[in-house]
């Protein structure tokens, strides 16, 4: 018997309207765990570098993590996986909800998707039946609207929806995936549904999902729960609010907007505007969110409330979480009414929440700027708020220059010419990054940035505090329950960073303790993503209920593998070396790797060279980023290091450099 | 004939709706309880409380598995409370023909909540950590008979939903099946 997982996966081929469920190797699920770990073998296995996002040949993979469906507390992520038509890399996008639980419970850990439907489909996915339906009549609808049509024509109350709206179907870079209170945003996935005609696929499942320890299991997760209650009454003090307490920033939560918004940029992340948060605007933001926000919601078998529903006045309602709160009000210097009000719209549309703010800001300045012309912005309102709109609706219906911007800022500068690109600037991997702008230097958070394949800083930090605490005595007190460290070390790493003089960044943490701590951080995303397990109980928090320590207890008492943390951090190792090594054979290179150029001010060449050599070196890698045959051996990946010998991107003596090729190829 | 007083505990659960976050934790930790061995599987299909929930229309209504009811209601109800809409039959708790819950998936079997009997407290609410469930107990005194005979009425409950299903006959042999090989 399989405990945790189903053992089966659903094969989807859209283009012949094959359906197959397919049996999987347990042995894989110790290898490469589950979730993303799994997904990204499948798509080394089937989807080779030739393979463009919008071919039938790309797959599209939705993955139920591995102890979804199980009474772990907060573990209900659905990991969606393809090639980004962005950047062209592989892109890993993850949402919470009631998805992958339902999936698990329809006897299914994945389901993958290949070729293309002539006409717009829905996959309707009922325990043993599957069928692919007609979805003509949903063409142009809104994902919510899509869903909920959906479910009353199946009269399923109870089926979960993962849909795509407007966006998902024109093939908008940034499309994403929609699924009522979560969605999958980041790296277009969106839109490569959208290629393939795929509208929504719907999930109900009424059987059983085991564990194999039944009793030591509970036990686990009643310790998680009594965590959860302990640190609710036990915020930690000295670190900004939405750090403090657990879950997914507490957006919904808190009216606090002080830190972020006047820490952040504003505009196409131009701007920091440093006393911004006074009590009148405080007083107003308040009242909105209190006018529109119905109630605090939850995903599945989780106690935290970090979703919210909100009800504009005079709109449909909707739900939103996290930062998607603040980023259209920011990019259009307006304020929170705008900034919910055409979060509705954008949610309908099925976009992401970070490219989409940004893109509209950057066309502006370029039309401010006299890039964009009267005649490219034909037709746009004056009105500042309303040319957001109007940006909106052209970029999803790829109308005028609405076409050109559906490709995200860096596609769309090179498209546009004439100097675009210096606009495009905030940018990694040609995917639209977070409005942060710094002074000094971190470390940590270059090697993150750098390195980083999830393409979202919030998806790589976490559980080591972001910024020093000013005094020793503070410090202490912080290392003394830390228990979540892998090793003791960590906490003298912490208890000897200083804000000022010699132990303070850039130079501190050196540039071990940064490799070594962003190792860390990084471990603990990628196990998760394999688990389906959310970050705001885990990877994303300083003193997380879900650590190195318990992670392998809930796999074997869970899904019945023998685990112990050494064989967990290697088996994430293992998968992220893969998605490193799928990505060098896509193109990436060590030239890939940097955080836009104006992120900091004060910027330390040698030391961010220094910083890179080591990191790679740490993580088995030769000085382009590309994992070395001995790593690859090491991870029992003989198979990827004779890809690469064959490929050219390995030679067979060591370390040798490889050609260097770019992912800057342009689509057809 | 006039039985003994027995003094009984009466447990209730409050159930406050504005503190539902409709996480249904409530229904996979009943299905775990439940399952046999315990905990050993999860399938929230298989709970004795359902959270009818519609997030669009703020729609969150825990709802315990009560009696069977062989037949659906002549009439049905629909309650708009706060300008707010529920769906039709929200409130009830039997296990009806007219809808899937409370049901065994595979057996179509009725499902009854049981209060966790055996824990110190049902796990819903256990598990809800925004007490939307909070458990209230207290003691009444009854006629003992009135014990018995709930358990009888219990055992009668489920014989009618078994002869419901297979026939009457059917139930008839097995049983004397059963007997013979004791």
């Amino acid at each position: 018997m399989r405990y945790a997982e189903t053992g089966v996966n659903l094969e989807v081929d859209l283009t012949r309207g094959n359906i197959e469920r397919v049996h999987t190797d347990p042995q894989d699920t110790e290898l490469y765990l589950g979730g993303l770990g799994t997904s990204t073998k499948i798509l080394w296995d089937r989807v080779p570098p030739e393979v463009e996002p919008f071919s039938p040949d790309n797959l599209l993979i939705f993955a139920a993590g591995l102890l979804c469906g199980t009474p772990a507390t907060g573990c209900n992520r659905t990991i969606v996986s393809t090639i980004s038509p962005q950047t062209l890399l592989m892109a890993f996008s993850m949402m919470g909800g009631f998805w992958a639980p339902e999936l698990k419970y329809a006897g299914y850990d994945k389901v993958i998707i290949r070729g293309k439907s002539p006409d717009l489909v829905y996959l309707w996915i009922h325990n043993d039946k599957v069928e692919i339906r007609d979805a003509s009549h949903l063409k142009g609808k809104g994902a919510n609207e899509t869903a909920e049509l959906i479910r009353q024509e199946l009269k399923q109350p109870k089926a979960q929806v993962a849909a795509i709206g407007l966006a998902g179907e024109n093939r908008v870079y940034y499309a994403s995936i929609e699924q009522g209170r979560s969605s999958a945003s980041r790296g277009g996935i969106g839109a490569v549904m959208g290629d393939k005609g795929l509208k929504a696929i719907v999930v109900r499942g009424t059987n059983d999902i085991n564990v194999a320890r039944p009793a030591e299991f509970m036990e686990l997760c009643y310790e998680v729960i009594k965590y959860i209650k302990f640190r609710e009454d036990n915020p930690i003090p000295g670190v900004i609010p939405i750090l403090a307490v657990l879950g997914s920033p507490q957006e919904m939560a808190i009216h606090d907007e002080r830190w972020h918004t006047e820490n952040f940029s504003w505009g196409n992340a131009r701007h920091r505007r440093k006393g911004f948060w006074t009590p009148e605007v405080a007083e107003e933001w308040t009242e909105t969110l209190n006018s529109m926000r119905t109630r605090l919601i939850s995903c599945y078998n989780c106690p935290m409330e970090c979703g919210a529903t909100i009800s504009p006045p005079g709109q449909p309602t909707f739900m939103m979480k996290c930062f998607s709160k603040l980023t259209y009000t920011m990019a259009a210097m307006s304020n929170l009414d705008f900034g919910m009000r055409i979060a509705q719209r954008a949610t309908e549309y099925g976009v992401d929440g970070y490219s989409t703010p940004q893109v509209m800001a950057f066309a502006l300045e370029l039309y401010e700027n006299g890039i964009l012309t009267d005649d490219d912005m034909s037709g746009m309102p004056s009105e500042n708020e309303e040319r957001f709109y109007w940006l909106l609706d052209r970029i999803v219906r790829r109308e005028g220059i609405g076409d050109v911007l559906a490709n995200g800022t860096h596609w769309a500068a090179e498209q546009i010419g004439k100097g675009a690109d210096a606009y495009a600037h905030n940018n990694i991997k040609k995917h639209e990054q977070l409005p942060l702008k710094l002074s000094m230097l971190n470390p940590i958070y270059f090697l993150m940035y750098c390195t980083g394949e999830k393409m979202n800083i919030t998806q790589i930090e976490g559980q080591f505090p972001q910024a020093p605490f000013p005094k020793r005595e503070h410090r202490e007190k912080f290392v003394k329950d830390w228990f979540q460290v892998p090793d003791d070390r960590f906490k003298q790493y912490f208890l000897d960073w200083e804000p000022r003089g010699e132990n303070s960044m850039p130079y501190y943490p050196t540039v071990e303790m940064s490799c070594d701590i962003v190792d860390w951080q990084e471990r603990m995303h990628y196990i998760d993503d394999a688990l389906g397990m959310c970050t705001g109980l885990s990877s994303f928090h300083i003193k997380p209920p879900y650590h190195i320590h318990n992670i392998p207890k809930f796999m074997s008492a869970g899904a019945g593998i023998d685990m112990d943390e050494d064989k967990l951090s290697k088996a994430a190792k293992r998968y992220r070396t893969l998605v490193r090594a799928f990505n060098i054979r896509r193109g990436l290179r060590r030239t890939d790797e940097k955080p836009p150029d104006d992120h900091w001010k004060k910027r330390f060449p040698e030391l961010e060279k220094e910083l890179l050599d080591t990191y790679y070196k740490f993580k088995g890698w030769n000085n382009e980023g590309i994992p070395t045959k001995e790593s690859l051996q090491e991870l029992d990946l003989d198979y990827v290091s004779e890809d690469l010998v064959k490929r050219g991107i390995l030679t067979d003596s060591e370390n040798a450099p490889s050609q260097e090729t770019s992912t800057g190829k342009e689509l057809e | 004939m006039t039985g003994e007083k027995k003094k009984k505990i009466v447990k209730t659960i409050r159930i406050d709706l504005d503190k539902c976050n409709g996480c249904r934790s409530c229904e996979l930790i009943c299905s775990a309880f439940h399952a046999e061995p315990k905990y050993s599987s999860n399938n929230p299909a298989r709970a004795r409380i359902r959270l009818i929930r519609d997030p669009i229309r703020d729609v969150y209504v825990p709802v315990y598995a009560g009696d069977y009811a062989p037949a659906e209601c002549a009439g049905r109800d629909k309650y708009t409370i706060d300008g707010k809409e529920y769906d039709e039959c929200a409130f009830c708790r039997a296990s009806c023909p007219s809808r899937e819950e409370f049901k065994e998936p595979d057996s179509g079997l009725p499902l009854k909540c049981d209060m966790c009997e055996g824990e110190e407290e049902p796990l819903c609410v256990k598990w809800c950590l925004t007490d939307a469930l909070v458990l209230e107990e207290r003691e009444e005194e009854v006629e003992e008979e009135a014990v018995e005979e709930e358990e009888q009425e219990e055992l009668e409950v489920g014989l009618e939903s078994l002869a419901d299903k297979y026939g009457l006959q059917k139930i008839l042999d097995a049983v004397a099946r059963m007997s013979m090989k004791d």
